[in-house]
């Protein structure tokens, strides 16, 4: 195998493992759309919190002399998700119920309040220097002619893939089968009439905020470890690009928010390959702009239908 | 003497200084199809939107089952047992007919996360229960066999239908109908007219109908209310509404 396409097998994999972890954060900011409407800008922040929440438990279980990795992982991931899904129950109680039957840009704007609210709060709370954590899972696989070019898989993407992957079967499952999940598909086609056949829809738009809450605390861990540092900026950042990654491919639509984040993420791995890293933006959002003039409504979304 | 099932006197709304329902009574007995016809911009459907709890009334008073409902948010409402559909069918298009079914019947189930996850014996009954409901009113409107097909893709007739059968599984006692033969064929219609038949003689419930199909109102209903411009103008039974002159003026105008 020749050195081009090793290297291209490689950039794949690092972009489908960013992809991946953008996926997770983007399906987050299109259930809040597809059921209430509105774009939740402070979800990014609450991925960010979940990263931090990781950190403090990963260092303390440490501290106090646990050594099982496996172990460690799983209650940070546990902590992770029931302490980040309960700020993303508490921001929607607090800056969006209240909000909810008004002009669609008075939410929005708390949304970018509570978002400022919450990186300055994390700011004041935690220093807004960098704080890393020494890498936790290491190693992995090679392949490749290492006189050629050594293509690596390592533990930690392949980590991020099957969390992912996990996660996003999981979701999958509860929105087609269970009866909550019902209850969100059908809030999310017409909140109105949800409500009037007796389902508590405040019940069921709080139950959206809280799983995405959850999968961005899951993005939070993964990338956490995976980059090792963590500020309270990133969540700005990540927030952005999963935005771009639900709009991409369709907001409102959770395969398309999957399709967007890894077409997103190889795009970014790619550009960054084979030209300047700093032109991975301008590619990336040069391609959203592409995309939303052909297909306004992204590429898995709907056209959207005025409702009577 | 029995108790009505919906008594509404003196219902009054107003949008500013419109006034668009003006002093509207009101008796449906139980086990009673009524309609409520009149020309278009008449007012009918904001008295639907009054009884319903999508507006609060600006006067008067709604009782049903003999306790004040006017002023109740529509869900309160429609768990009292009061029920509507409106003009244009609002189903859960992109999902299948039997789970439009079952999402009605959704408050009646055990949503507990846990119960799901174990399917514990309650659990599997209540679901097993809300499935027969659901196969039960499907037949009804003759449509088990599209239990799965996506409620999108079905005739228009057969949405509508879908709409009243979706109603029914919630076991109301008073459905409100807001044009339900509106864009339906005459096959369509006659079936229609003999579904509400069969509500009222098999399922013993009472209807309140807005139409304009006159043969369809004239045929089933036993009583008939008459507004016009928000004001009520005439009521009775078929033959009396159809030789009332006042009626006649507000629908031709004057000769």
């Amino acid at each position: 195998m020749t050195e081009t396409f090793l290297y291209l097998i490689q950039q794949l994999i690092n972009g489908l493992t960013i992809g991946s972890t953008y996926a997770l954060i983007a399906i987050g900011y299109t259930m809040v759309y597809g059921i209430i409407g509105m774009i939740n800008f402070a979800h990014g922040e609450i991925y960010m919190i979940g990263s931090y929440i990781t950190f403090i438990v990963i260092a303390g279980l440490l501290g106090m002399g646990m050594v099982s990795l496996p172990i460690i992982l799983i209650i940070a991931l546990i902590v992770a998700v029931i302490i980040a899904s309960t700020y993303g129950w508490t921001v929607e109680r607090v800056a969006y119920r209240p909000l909810r039957g008004t002009n669609r840009l008075i939410p929005l704007i708390s949304a970018i309040g509570m978002s400022i609210f919450l990186q300055n709060y994390v700011v004041l709370a935690q220093g807004s220097r960098d704080v890393a954590l020494p890498p936790q899972i290491s190693g992995g696989w090679t392949f490749g002619d290492p006189s050629v070019f050594e293509v690596s898989f390592s533990y930690m993407q392949a980590l991020i893939w099957v969390v992912t992957f996990v996660a996003m079967t999981a979701l999958t499952l509860f929105i087609s089968r269970s009866r909550m999940g019902r209850a969100c598909r059908a809030c999310s086609e017409d909140l109105g009439m949800t409500n009037l056949l007796g389902i508590d829809t405040n019940r069921t738009i709080a139950l959206t905020f809280i799983i995405g809450a959850a999968l961005a605390a899951v993005a939070g861990l993964l990338l956490g470890l995976y980059y090792g540092v963590v500020n309270p900026f990133v969540g700005f950042i990540a927030g952005l690009k999963a935005f771009t990654a639900a709009v991409l491919g369709g907001i409102g639509s959770i395969p398309g928010a999957v399709l967007g984040g890894l077409i997103l993420g190889v795009t970014e791995a790619l550009t960054s390959a084979y030209f300047p890293s700093e032109y991975k933006d301008v590619v990336s959002f040069g391609l959203l702009v592409l995309i939303l003039l052909f297909r306004p409504s992204g590429l898995l979304g709907k056209p959207e239908v005025e409702k009577v | 003497m029995s108790q009505l099932l919906l008594d509404v006197n003196g219902l009054t709304m107003r949008f500013g200084g419109l006034v668009a329902v003006n002093k509207v009574n009101l008796a449906v007995k139980n086990r009673q199809i009524v309609s409520i016809i009149g020309p278009n911009g008449a007012g009918k459907t904001t008295v639907f939107n009054c009884l319903s709890g999508f507006y609060i009334p600006s006067e008067g008073s709604v009782m049903f089952n003999g306790g004040e409902i006017a002023g109740m948010k529509d869900f309160q409402i429609s768990r009292q047992g009061l029920v509507r559909t409106f003009q244009h069918v609002r189903l859960f298009s992109k999902m299948t007919v039997i789970e439009n079914m079952l999402v009605a019947q959704h408050r009646h189930l055990n949503t507990s996360l846990l119960a799901g996850l174990f399917k514990t014996g309650s659990y599997k009954r209540l679901e097993q229960e809300a499935m027969d409901r659901a196969a039960y009113w499907l037949k009804q409107v003759d449509l088990l066999e599209f239990a799965n097909r996506e409620a999108g893709n079905l005739a228009y007739g057969q949405q509508r239908r879908l709409e009243i059968a979706r109603c029914m599984v919630t076991q109301p006692e008073l459905l409100l109908l807001d044009e339900p033969a509106a864009g339906l064929n005459p096959n369509e219609t006659k079936e229609l007219d003999e579904l509400i038949i069969r509500l009222r003689d098999e399922h013993e419930i009472s209807v309140l109908l807005i139409e304009h199909d006159m043969g369809l109102v004239m045929g089933i209903s036993d009583h008939i209310y008459v507004i016009a411009q928000g004001t009520p103008l005439a009521d009775g039974t078929a033959d009396e509404i159809k030789n009332n002159d006042d009626v006649i003026k507000a629908y031709l105008g004057e000769e």
